[in-house]
């Protein structure tokens, strides 16, 4: 097996989600690690950090205080050494607008918050799985959209 | 005094990789999941110089058939979805194992402990990747995608890449064109 370990970072307000994530990301067989954000000041804080271990994947929220999901997005998309960042939206909102808006604001995955503990675990799967894909082998990352 | 040091482990294997590769003087790229890609093949006697310095740091060269011959699958796999002359005679299994002179099981089994998918997984990811490049970069409709990635139907198409990507292949398109005309404004 190849040594590899996914990097993953998780900004969300909400410490239940945020213990809930860790919780089922911790169930699956990819290896992962996970690094957690009270908000997106604090990502973008520490994704901006000179020398920074940049993880493979952001799981961002979308409604947080400081700075909210689509404003690190921008940011994310718009930074020189982030533009790579596989950036996938975790939130409430299943409005349609809002989904469409994320994805052309250069989102890879979009993910419901679902309603319980073992779809969470089979949609983060399902992310980091299709997300291993596009690591290590030769599918256009341009084009990766999800939508969970 | 005591320090304390952390490390970043894909970095520091990459970089010692990179250093001793630079030893070598072949030009090579690095890929994700620990695999280097040379300019020209390496003669015996480098490649036995290579694998002794990258002994030291407890690197082996694989030349562990294994990751080898999942590449080969997924090849394989790539060249079976792209090649639309193909008269699709036999099913796909038949076709690897032929190809590959392995058993499908065997195969089967080997690529999903590899990679956390499926042989059938993997076609399919392959495919619709196939039909998104199309859906962008070709004028081709719906319909003659389709037939070209020999799919029954548009409507079984369209189901699977709904079910692959969670979109649709309109709202896929619609996306990724809204993506080009706000690049083109910025």
């Amino acid at each position: 097996m190849p040594f590899n370990t996914l990097n993953i970072a998780l900004a969300d307000d909400d410490p239940d989600d945020r213990l809930l994530f860790k919780e089922a990301i911790e169930e699956i067989e990819i290896k992962t690690k996970l690094s957690l954000f009270n908000n997106g000041q604090e990502l973008m804080d520490y994704l901006t950090l000179p020398k920074v271990i940049l993880p493979e994947i952001v799981f961002l929220d979308l409604n947080m205080p400081l700075k909210n999901g689509m404003q690190c997005l921008n940011e994310i998309r718009s930074h020189e050494r982030l533009n790579d960042l596989l950036v996938a939206i975790y939130s409430t909102s299943s409005s349609e607008e809002d989904i469409e808006e994320t994805f052309v604001n250069g989102a890879n995955i979009y993910i419901n918050k679902p309603n319980s503990f073992s779809g969470l675990k089979k949609a983060i799967e399902k992310a980091l799985q299709l997300n291993w894909q596009y690591h290590t082998s030769s599918l256009n990352r341009d084009n990766f959209l999800l939508r969970l | 005094m005591r320090v304390y040091v952390k490390f970043d482990f894909n970095k520091t294997c990459k970089t010692v990789l990179g250093e001793q590769l630079d030893t070598l003087g072949i030009k090579y790229v690095l890929h994700g999941a620990g695999e280097v890609e040379f300019e020209r093949p390496p003669t015996q006697a480098e490649m036995l110089k290579l694998e002794r310095t990258l002994d030291r740091y407890g690197i082996e060269v694989m030349d562990d058939q294994q990751v080898a011959l999942v590449q080969r699958i997924k090849d394989a796999i790539t060249e079976w979805v792209q090649d639309d002359e193909n008269p699709k005679k036999y099913n796909f299994s038949t076709y690897l194992s032929e190809k590959l002179a392995y058993s499908y099981t065997y195969l089967s089994s080997l690529f999903s402990e590899t990679t956390y998918s499926s042989i059938e997984n993997f076609i399919i990811l392959k495919k619709i990747d196939c039909v998104k490049s199309l859906i962008i970069d070709s004028d081709y409709t719906l319909t003659e995608i389709a037939h070209k990635l020999n799919y029954s139907s548009v409507a079984h198409l369209s189901a699977q890449f709904k079910k692959t990507t969670g979109l649709t292949p309109s709202t896929f398109q619609k996306i990724i064109q809204k993506r080009k005309e706000r690049a083109s404004i910025q």
